[in-house]
């Protein structure tokens, strides 16, 4: 009952026979292999599985990789650009927004495509925008820091090629 | 959590994926943005045989004023029209309860179609667009039909759609001058479903009596309920504190929760009496020309 | 040029590099070639006899390769095993199940999907049992015996008792005053956002077993393996237990899990590598809870406000096995910290463990044992005696506070409180919050029927567990340890015994050993977690990191000054005793320019050390604390109530902690802000409930309610300081201050905000409906 899909992830295109019900999240971390992307919950509430599908950001834990089938999916492994930290990267490490950094790969593609949207945010629009990313350790006071800091630093940057909001 | 097998279909055509419907009946399930239905089939309370994704479907997503009538896509996804401009400009009511509908990742693939055919009580839509007296728009192998929101809630997860019927519009009487709306939603903690939520849409006369009111409850009783004796307290008055808190009451009397992990029921019924104030008062602030 | 911060600065985080570029390698990321996966079918029924289990559904399906059960265990003696509490726990049941959820068989299959199908496809037929999921109940005499296997044809699994019962009852009733109140502090999980897991790899070849897992203390579980398997010949040189990067610890990843001991099970069977990762259901629903004391507790004072005596009385449900993770003298854990930061003259704390049809546990949920409870409930109950006594809490507190002076202070209940100035860090919250003019506009704002509160907590920590003539588990003393190595190159590697688990040890280990060496932090490598080469600890738990690893790191970091002096003696051609110690360097007192770094003895170590001197340098460490340290802190809350909802918003939270001498400012910021945030989730969201049949309610993330940042406030911290004397470093560690003094800040404030209405108490969480109900009955509404 293979399904065959063909999916750009991170500006590569990937082709794979898969089964219809395998979760886009598997998908990427075990037939792609980019293991970033994390599974925190069952019930689609924490976020830790978040990739920007398209340009914006999902659960990839709540959907088929058939479903993603001719799209452009981004993972955290795709911030980075030749080696260079995204602001949202670099926010995170010199505002300590990340303790065990479970949640962190979602929580940074979440900011990725709230910056998108809105590129100076309001401490109540961040905090709103990552509502749906939950975090164990940091109390998310340092997170909130470290976008502010990822969105002064980007404004006037431009976003990594081949992504739109 | 994994879910059970399925065989997938990615229909291009209405027809299609009417088709299909029609072949396998029962064994299958529509899938727009999956957000109800993947959680289910991963905890395997769901186990379609067939899948239709109505994602490759072109047309089925927009959100438009035309002939009188807001129309808003089956495929539209809460996020559009959290961010819609003709939505934030003209109607308070669905773009307050766009923003309250579980978190924003959830409202970049849920669509508005899925949540009014899933049925679900705590579903935010079936309250807020009985509240604006909404109709839906079904298509399937004889066309089109329209289904008045008031009839299209059958019971806890069913609606009056045919097992080859795919929901694919939504239609609001477009907002006049003096109309306004809220959307007011108690939640236990932001991206949670409502322990007990109101919507109110309303239109005033010239005099500021209520022209048109509608009262939409959301999670206390089986279904999306409208609280049709709160209205009537309220047609043909003016919104005044004494008759917004007896509408308030009788809603509350029309409402039918049960006791869960959200609140006993009498916590949730006056909850409605104390939203549905708010709103009204709120909604009728709007009306005015208020914020 | 990389420069030597040491301590006291915020050094940013070596161990960011490989979380922010998604290159953490988590259990779930690691991947061998052949691996098998499991997956656990689990118990519908809170207690039951399981009469059949059929597999042949299971069996059919392709890849599915086999179905365990606890038959197929106890062949080999492993169908129970040791708790850390001298309990014993089931792996999977021979035949009965005590809790919903319970792992009742597990699938082995080629992929993980095919595993879940098999586990969907076990059909196991069930006899249900009476359940008791009432601890009051389950002590009753007619209260059905749930642990047949056991001697004691009882519920009670232990009492224990502290204090002076006869002296505290007569101080009682001579008090002016005394107050009473039943507390019940709920069941409650650590929901790290990484669940447990663990891949197991058996080479049958060498006869070794690698078990990477998702464990707070790897060295303890390689010991437990070895002495629960080593009839089967699993030997302790023969197994290597790496913990990897953990997704959040919080104490849930101390025990063994029953899924663990299946997938080695399973591995050793066939030869192959085993994968077992639990979902988050499986993790809320069977994983150790937390918490779940029901307390009654009593307060005397004098008139004048003075407080003189304390006596609480608790029964704490253990679930269906004592599977809590304290030190073995210390059944409720450290729960005797309960007077807290007052001086009282008599005390007396009783604790019974019950039996319950719950899943078993019991474990320090970043409370340092129990301490979460012990402060809820005295600060909670310091706030009723202060109301009681219509004295403002502040002024009530400051007056019975434990003088400064009175360090090392002994309290009634045998802890020695190593320091402290309590004043100094109450005194500081109320400036930087403003007191004063909360409490003016409380006044105000209840003229207008207006509902705001103020909530104090005053928290006294006690950890770094411990001292090793009171402390151990499974007999395993509870030092910690710390291996240096200085490379010829100046470059050093050094290995603990602890597991961070976001904590950030690879960073504050590093400032601690250039604080001691003048090594800079870049070139030092820190590893934790690899039982094959970090030196024996007992793990991270217990906030016993800073208290007891790093006092190890600093101790072995001074033997190898030691040692580089005589070095430097030798290259300067001076006596040592001639010679001065700045950071990194040693030189002749008086003449400055006459210097040898660290770099250049340490190449020396290595080219041309001193005859009669053992080459290289390089150091262990096993450090046994003198004492326990004691971390205090005051924190004040302000809430904002909603008559008509009854919803509670923090409108502010100061937080002021006191954890001695600060490693890294920014990291122990990051630390409260965490913890205040796991404070806040039992005082107003988390809770886990059962119904009368045993069905858990709230067994995942759509009912446990972790909060968000739309919850969160944004916390506003600050510190004093004051060292342990007895501490290397002057450090007492701070991980798990704000969980434990955050609840009764915030229900204090909540309660405060009603006292006047004639509201007491109300329990945690303290949920909308719970205050529209207490607000209703007395006579509020919108
Ligand atoms: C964590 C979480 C929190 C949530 N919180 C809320 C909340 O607070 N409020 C709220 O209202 N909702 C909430 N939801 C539900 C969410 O809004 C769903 O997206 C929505 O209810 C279903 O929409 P969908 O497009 O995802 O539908 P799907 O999941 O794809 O489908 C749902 C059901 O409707 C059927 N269906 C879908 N589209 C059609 C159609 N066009 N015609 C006929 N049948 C169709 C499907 O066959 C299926 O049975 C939450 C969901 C999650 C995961
Ligand atoms: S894994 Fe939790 S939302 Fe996807
Ligand atoms: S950093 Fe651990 S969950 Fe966010």
């Amino acid at each position: 009952m293979g399904n065959r899909v063909k999916i750009t992830i991170n500006g590569s295109v990937h082709e794979a026979e898969v089964e219809p019900r395998l979760l886009l999240v598997h998908f990427l971390r075990e037939v792609v292999g980019l293991t970033g992307t994390h599974i925190g919950c069952d019930t689609t509430n924490c976020g830790a599985c978040t990739v920007l599908l398209d340009g914006r950001a999902v659960k990839s834990c709540t959907m088929f990789a058939v479903q993603a089938d001719g799209r452009t999916v981004m993972t955290v492994e795709g911030l980075a650009q030749n080696g260079q930290l995204h602001p949202i990267q670099e926010g995170f490490h010199q505002k300590h927004g990340l303790q065990c950094g479970f949640c962190t790969p979602g929580m940074m593609i979440t900011a990725f495509a709230l910056l998108q949207r809105v590129p100076n945010p309001t401490e109540e629009q961040i905090r709103w925008g990552i509502s749906g990313n939950l975090c164990r350790c940091t109390g998310y006071v340092n997170i909130v820091a470290a976008i502010k800091d990822a969105a002064d630093k980007m404004r006037g940057t431009p976003a990594p090629a081949g992504e739109r909001s | 959590m994994i879910p059970g097998s399925f065989e997938y279909f990615s229909p291009q055509t209405l027809p299609e994926a009417v088709t299909l419907l029609q072949r396998y009946g029962e064994d299958a399930k529509v899938l727009a943005g999956g957000h109800s239905l993947i959680p289910l089939m991963k905890l395997r309370l769901a186990a379609p045989r067939y899948l239709v994704d109505l994602s490759r479907i072109d047309g089925l997503t927009y959100i438009r004023e035309s002939e009188g009538f807001l129309r808003v896509g089956a495929l539209t996804r809460h996020g559009d029209i959290e961010t819609s401009d003709v939505i934030r400009s003209g109607y308070p009511l669905l773009a307050d309860a766009a923003r309250v509908i579980a978190d924003p990742l959830v409202r970049n693939m849920g669509t508005v179609g899925g949540s009014l055919a899933h049925a679900d009580p705590a579903g935010d839509w079936g309250a807020a667009l009985l509240a604006a007296g909404a109709h839906v728009v079904a298509t399937g192998p004889r066309g089109g039909r329209t289904i008045p929101l008031d009839e299209f809630f059958v019971g806890t997860f069913t609606t009056a759609l045919q097992p080859d019927e795919i929901l694919t519009e939504i239609g609001i009487p477009q907002s006049q001058k003096n109309s306004g709306g809220a959307y007011l939603k108690l939640e236990r903690k932001v991206g949670d479903f409502a322990i007990a939520a109101v919507g109110v849409g309303l239109l005033l006369s010239s005099t500021g009596a209520c022209e048109q009111v509608g009262i939409g409850l959301c999670n206390v009783g089986p279904t999306s309920l409208r609280a049709g004796q709160a209205e009537q307290v309220l047609r043909g008055k003016k919104p005044d504190d004494a008759t917004i808190a007896r509408a308030a009451e009788t809603a509350a009397t029309e409402s039918d929760p049960a006791d869960d992990l959200r609140g006993p029921a009498d916590y949730k019924r006056d909850m409605v009496r104390v939203l549905t104030a708010r709103a009204l008062r709120l909604a009728v602030g709007r009306a005015k020309g208020g914020a | 040029m990389a420069v030597a911060h040491g301590m006291g600065h915020s050094v940013k985080r070596k161990e960011d590099a490989r979380f922010i570029r998604g290159k953490g390698n988590y259990i779930d990321d690691l991947k061998l070639p052949g691996m098998l996966y499991l997956d656990i079918v689990r118990s519908p029924y809170a207690h039951a006899k399981i009469t059949a289990i059929r597999a042949e559904k299971a069996l059919a399906i392709p890849g599915v390769l086999a179905v365990i059960t606890g038959r197929d265990l106890d062949k080999y003696g492993l169908a129970w095993m040791p708790t850390l509490m001298s309990d014993r726990q089931m792996v999977l049941p021979i035949d009965t199940v005590l809790y919903q959820a319970q792992e009742v068989a597990a699938v082995l299959a080629t992929q993980r999907y095919i595993a879940a199908d098999g586990a969907a496809a076990v059909e196991v037929d069930y006899e249900p049992l009476p359940v008791v999921v009432d601890p009051k109940k389950a002590l009753r005499p007619d209260a059905p015996v749930l642990r047949e296997d056991r001697e004691q044809k009882t519920n009670h699994i232990w009492h224990w008792e502290v204090g002076d019962r006869d002296a505290t009852a007569r101080a009682l009733e001579q008090a002016d005053v005394t107050v009473e109140e039943d507390l019940y502090i709920p069941r409650i999980h650590v929901a790290s956002i990484e669940t447990c897991g663990c891949v197991a790899q058996w080479d049958s070849v060498d006869g070794k077993l690698t078990l990477w897992m998702t464990t707070q203390a790897p060295h303890a579980i390689r010991t437990v393996v070895a002495l629960v398997a080593g009839h089967l010949g699993l030997a302790e040189h023969k197994i290597r237990v790496v913990s990897p990067d953990i997704g959040g610890g919080f104490g849930g990843k101390v025990p063994v899990y029953p899924g663990y001991v299946v997938a080695v099970a399973a591995s050793v069977l066939t030869g192959k590598p085993v994968k077992w990762i639990e979902d988050r259901m499986e993790n809320i629903q069977a994983d150790s809870f937390a918490r779940d004391y029901h307390i009654t507790a009593e307060l005397g004072a004098k008139r004048d406000g003075t407080l003189t005596a304390l006596r609480f009385k608790t029964i704490a449900d253990h679930g269906a096995f004592d599977a809590a993770a304290n030190p073995s003298k210390f059944p409720a854990g450290l729960f005797s910290i309960c007077t807290g930061s007052y001086d009282f003259q008599s005390a007396f704390v009783e604790v019974d463990g019950a039996y319950t049809n719950k899943p078993p546990g019991g474990i320090a949920y970043r409370c340092s044992f129990r301490v979460t409870e012990a402060s809820y409930a005295i600060e909670r109950m310091a706030d009723i005696m202060a109301h009681e006594l219509k004295m403002d809490p502040a002024e009530f507190r400051l007056k019975n506070f434990i003088r400064p002076e009175a360090f090392p202070y002994k309290s009634p209940l045998g802890w020695t409180y190593d320091s402290g100035n309590y004043q100094g860090a109450l005194k500081k919250a109320m400036e930087m919050i403003g007191y004063t003019a909360l409490r003016r506009e409380q006044a105000e704002k209840r003229t207008r029927g207006e509902l705001m509160g103020i909530g104090i907590s005053s928290f006294t920590e006690i950890v770094g567990a411990g001292p090793s003539h009171s402390f151990d588990i499974l007999g395993l003393k509870m030092f910690d340890s710390a291996e240096i190595r200085v490379h010829p190159t100046g470059k050093a590697v050094a290995r603990f015994g602890t597991k961070s688990q976001g904590q950030g040890h690879e960073t504050t280990y590093a400032q601690v050993i250039a604080h001691e060496l003048g090594i800079p932090e870049d070139d030092i490598a820190v590893e934790e977690g690899d039982t094959d080469t970090a030196p024996y600890g007992l793990g991270t738990y217990a906030s016993r990191s800073t208290p007891v690893a790093a006092a190890a790191g600093a101790v072995a970091a001074r033997k190898i000054r030691d040692k580089a002096r005589k070095i430097a003696a030798h290259l300067l051609e001076a006596s040592e005793s001639d010679l001065e110690w700045e950071r990194g360097k040693f030189f002749v007192k008086g003449s400055p320019q006459r210097a040898k770094t660290i770099q250049e003895i340490a190449f020396a170590a290595y080219t041309n050390h001193p005859q009669g001197l053992e080459a290289g340098l390089e150091a262990v460490a096993y450090y046994d604390p003198p004492n326990l340290t004691f971390p205090f802190g005051s924190y004040i809350c302000v809430v904002d109530i909603d008559k008509g909802t009854g919803e509670v918003k923090i409108r502010r939270f100061v937080a002021v902690d006191d954890c001695g001498n600060i490693i890294n400012p920014m990291i122990v910021e990051g630390q409260v802000h965490g913890g205040l945030t796991m404070g806040l989730a039992p005082a107003l969201y988390e809770e886990i409930t059962y119904d009368d049949d045993g069905n858990i309610r709230g067994g995942s993330f759509m009912d446990y309610l972790l909060p968000t940042s739309m919850e969160t406030p944004r916390w506003e911290t600050a510190n004093t300081v004051t060292p342990s004397p007895h501490h290397p470093l002057g450090a007492k560690g701070v991980g798990e201050s704000a969980t434990v003094g955050a609840p009764a800040a915030i229900a204090n404030a909540v309660i405060d905000a009603m006292w006047h209405l004639g509201v007491r108490h109300i329990d945690i969480p303290i949920t909308p409906w719970k205050v529209w109900k207490v607000l209703r009955q007395n006579g509020v509404t919108e």
